[in-house]
């Protein structure tokens, strides 16, 4: 099979000055695609021929005759030809099922049966459940999801057994109510709220700011009705929260770091650190 | 018996016998049969004690630690953290004040000295809290920029606003019961400013404080407060805020 080659094409690709490899290279590729183009030709008409028992044109009607039609012709009938060849085909069946009449034959294959069909209920379309969900790319929680949630525990603990072995917690001198060491600061989280009572009365900062960061907090999903949740369509409330937890931070760091005795500023790098955890 | 039982051999006598089995339902990793095909792997999750938290397949995109830096989920293990090293540290504590009878002050001096790992301990248990507070902020800020507060999970977001609240109480109540120096004026700073609500000010700070000021009774008060009512409140907070995380499609997006 590979070794046909188109002759004529490989005789004009050497008469140009091709070399010998791209002629037969080039000569065997139009050989493959002349036996492509022969075989497409010719499977219409084999897909034809089963059902074809019409003879052509010229032979005179033999029912049921023998698939005489070249391929060639098959492939181009008119449409006088197709009428015939189905009119020969149902004459044939007909005689198979014993030459009744043309309208009975349908349903002579039921014959003696009392029923062709039995109705078993009638379903209203809204009583069909309707899933809408879409197909989404879900992987196994055992073993993927559980084994990186136990890599992530066991960081956090060898992190934490590290910290605990090496840095101890602070324990100062016993409790004296009548002896305020100079600063009190309040835990960590708590330092935006009292470096606020610097600026605010203890009423604003301590009660009423953070009972509406609360209140704002827990909102959020009822003000911000944007249904998207892609961050290039929400800009305005990703910068605003941002904003508002950079706010927080940068006073708990001051508070943290940055207010020594009297709570007046320092420079913790100058004046040292006054900072508990 | 002519020769010495070897590793398969002992598998198959723990694994195969009644008590095992009645352990270890089927679809166990440590039942016998398991094979690690599409079959097991599902009944393994829904087969386990965990199936209250995960279902038996999550979303690809929620496996990737840029996705949700597994806040959420050290927050919930270092609850639990704080809960055994808070049990340990319980046997050795008195929540007892008072001048001449500052139990509370000494337990936490022998905690360091005499008690065994009792140093260690409590150093994990107060680093664990400050991680925990942290955490739980940083959860709340990814929650925020992935937008998975919105619809259907806009309840489950107040449900973690209330659950960052009671971790705030629980860390802030803890601080007080080492009674010392360090945590009765950090506490008092806060509880000062508890003073200024409106009208009933000094009713909250009385109920608070079991007094006008922080003294042996609010000791006792917020050990209470700390060891039992928040982590029992906190903990049915969690059982909402998990059902609710599978009941709302479990984790959010893709973006």
């Amino acid at each position: 099979m590979a070794e046909e080659i188109d002759q004529q094409v490989y005789d004009d690709l050497i008469a140009q000055g091709k070399s010998e490899r791209v002629a037969t290279a080039k000569a065997k590729a139009a050989a493959v695609r002349q036996q492509k183009q022969q075989q497409a030709a010719e499977e219409p008409a084999q897909q034809a021929q089963p059902a074809a028992s019409s003879p052509p044109a010229g032979d005179g009607g033999q029912a049921g005759g023998q698939a005489a039609a070249t391929m060639a012709e098959a492939g181009v009938m008119t449409p006088e030809q197709r009428q015939e060849r189905v009119r020969q085909a149902l004459q044939a069946k007909q005689g198979e099922t014993g030459g009744q009449a043309g309208e009975k034959a349908p349903s002579a294959k039921f014959a003696g049966q009392e029923h062709t069909h039995r109705l078993l209920a009638m379903v209203p379309p809204s009583g069909i459940q309707q899933i809408r969900g879409k197909q989404e790319d879900k992987v196994y929680t055992w073993p993927h999801l559980i084994s990186s949630e136990f890599i992530a525990l066991m960081a956090v603990t060898a992190g934490l057994t590290v910290m605990a072995v090496f840095v101890n917690a602070p324990l100062l001198a016993l409790a004296n109510p009548t002896n305020t060491p100079n600063p009190s600061k309040a835990p960590w989280y708590f330092m935006g709220l009292q470096e606020l009572l610097l600026y605010f009365h203890p009423m604003v900062a301590g009660v009423t700011i953070p009972t509406v960061m609360l209140v704002g907090l827990a909102a959020v999903p009822y003000v911000d009705r944007n249904p998207s949740r892609r961050p290039e369509n929400r800009k305005t409330i990703i910068v605003a929260f941002t904003v508002f937890m950079v706010f927080w931070a940068v006073l708990v760091m001051v508070g943290s770091f940055f207010r020594g005795p009297g709570l007046n500023w320092v420079w913790p790098w100058v004046d040292g650190l006054w900072f508990a955890l | 018996m002519s020769r010495i039982p070897n590793a398969d051999d002992v598998k198959k006598g723990v694994q195969d016998n009644v008590i095992w089995k009645s352990i270890f339902r089927p679809g166990s990793i440590y039942r016998k049969g398991y094979r690690d095909t599409s079959r097991d792997r599902a009944l393994a999750a829904m087969n386990n004690v965990l199936y209250h938290l995960h279902p038996v397949k999550v979303k690809r995109h929620g496996l990737k630690l840029s996705y949700t830096y597994c806040l959420g989920g050290t927050s919930f293990f270092l609850f639990i953290l704080l809960t055994v090293t808070g049990i340990f540290l319980m046997f050795f504590y008195t929540p007892a004040a008072g001048s001449g009878s500052e139990i509370a002050y000494a337990d936490m001096q022998d905690l360091s000295a005499a008690v065994p790992f009792g140093s260690f301990v409590r150093n994990m248990h107060r680093w664990a809290a400050h991680l925990m507070t942290l955490t739980v902020f940083l959860h709340m800020a990814r929650v925020f920029y992935h937008g998975a507060y919105k619809p259907p999970r806009e309840f489950n977001w107040i449900v973690g606003i209330v659950l960052l609240l009671l971790t705030l109480l629980l860390a802030f109540t803890g601080y007080l019961l080492p009674w010392d120096q360090l945590a009765l004026w950090a506490v008092s700073v806060g509880t000062d400013m508890m003073g200024y609500t409106p009208v009933f000010g000094d009713q909250v700070q009385f109920v608070l404080l079991g007094g006008v000021q922080i003294g042996p009774e609010t000791l006792l008060r917020w050990y209470v407060l700390h060891v039992l009512a928040l982590p029992f409140v906190l903990t049915i907070f969690l059982a909402v805020h998990f059902w609710r995380i599978r009941k709302d499609g479990g984790i959010s997006g893709p973006l």
